[in-house]
């Protein structure tokens, strides 16, 4: 079964308690939001950090996603809080 | 000439704009950002997504490109931990003419703080440290650029 590697950053990452995940990769249909919604329903840090979508910006395979972006074949997916750099 | 870098370590700012003065255009403009000291703040954390952080900002740069005609572009971004008067981020651009340096020099460092994905920490000597906000109207200033 295929996987999918998921990162966080910023307080996401501080929130869950964890720099990355891997799960087996959902249905090519399923969205960066249900996604979130499977791991926000882990509880604990993981709703913390994910129960507020609003606040949530993803990537897939290095490239910003909106969040109903289907996940497809991507390998990875990223999941943070909107940039600030500069 | 177009060059990105990601870097933990400090920059030349002079020898940055002196190879950006050596490619030929009539001009060359630069902005260059400072760790700000306020509110007590002893040191700002710059974290990003490496695999990602090169390359957006090469596509970035791309985008200025593509807007401009431009005969050099430089942009160092700073990462981990900086303590205030710190340099964080250079954008330097090099044109025929002034109004497009200028303009892809703001373009540029506009879409850095909206488009690559860096997220800064401010550490305090008297309380937690914070994540900073995304703040809404750099967003929509980023956006204007689309018009």
């Amino acid at each position: 079964m295929a996987t999918l590697d998921i990162l966080y950053f910023a307080w996401v990452r501080e929130l869950i308690g964890r720099d990355d995940d891997q799960v087996d990769r959902p249905a090519p249909d399923s969205t960066v939001a249900d996604l979130i919604d499977m791991l926000a329903s882990r509880g604990g840090g993981y709703a913390e950090a994910l129960g507020d979508k609003e606040r949530l910006r993803a990537a897939l395979d290095q490239h910003f996603v909106v969040l109903d972006t289907p996940i497809g074949q991507a390998r990875e997916l990223a999941i943070f809080p909107p940039v600030t750099g500069g | 000439m177009k060059q990105v870098s990601v870097q933990a370590e400090d920059f030349d700012v002079a020898a940055e704009l002196s190879a950006l003065e050596q490619v030929g255009g009539g001009g060359v403009a630069s902005f260059t950002g400072i760790v700000r000291g306020e509110n007590g703040l002893t040191a700002l954390e710059l974290q990003h997504y490496p695999a990602m952080t090169a390359p957006q900002v090469e596509r970035i740069v791309e985008e200025a490109m593509t807007r401009w005609p431009l005969l050099g572009v430089r942009v160092i971004h700073r990462v981990g931990r900086l303590s205030p008067g710190d340099r964080i981020v250079f954008v330097g651009t090099a044109s025929r003419h002034r109004t497009a340096a200028l303009e892809s020099c703001a373009f540029l460092i506009d879409w850095l703080k909206s488009h690559a994905p860096f997220w800064k920490k401010e550490h305090f000597a008297d309380r937690d440290p914070t994540w900073v906000e995304a703040k809404a109207e750099d967003e929509a200033k980023a956006y204007g650029w689309t018009k």
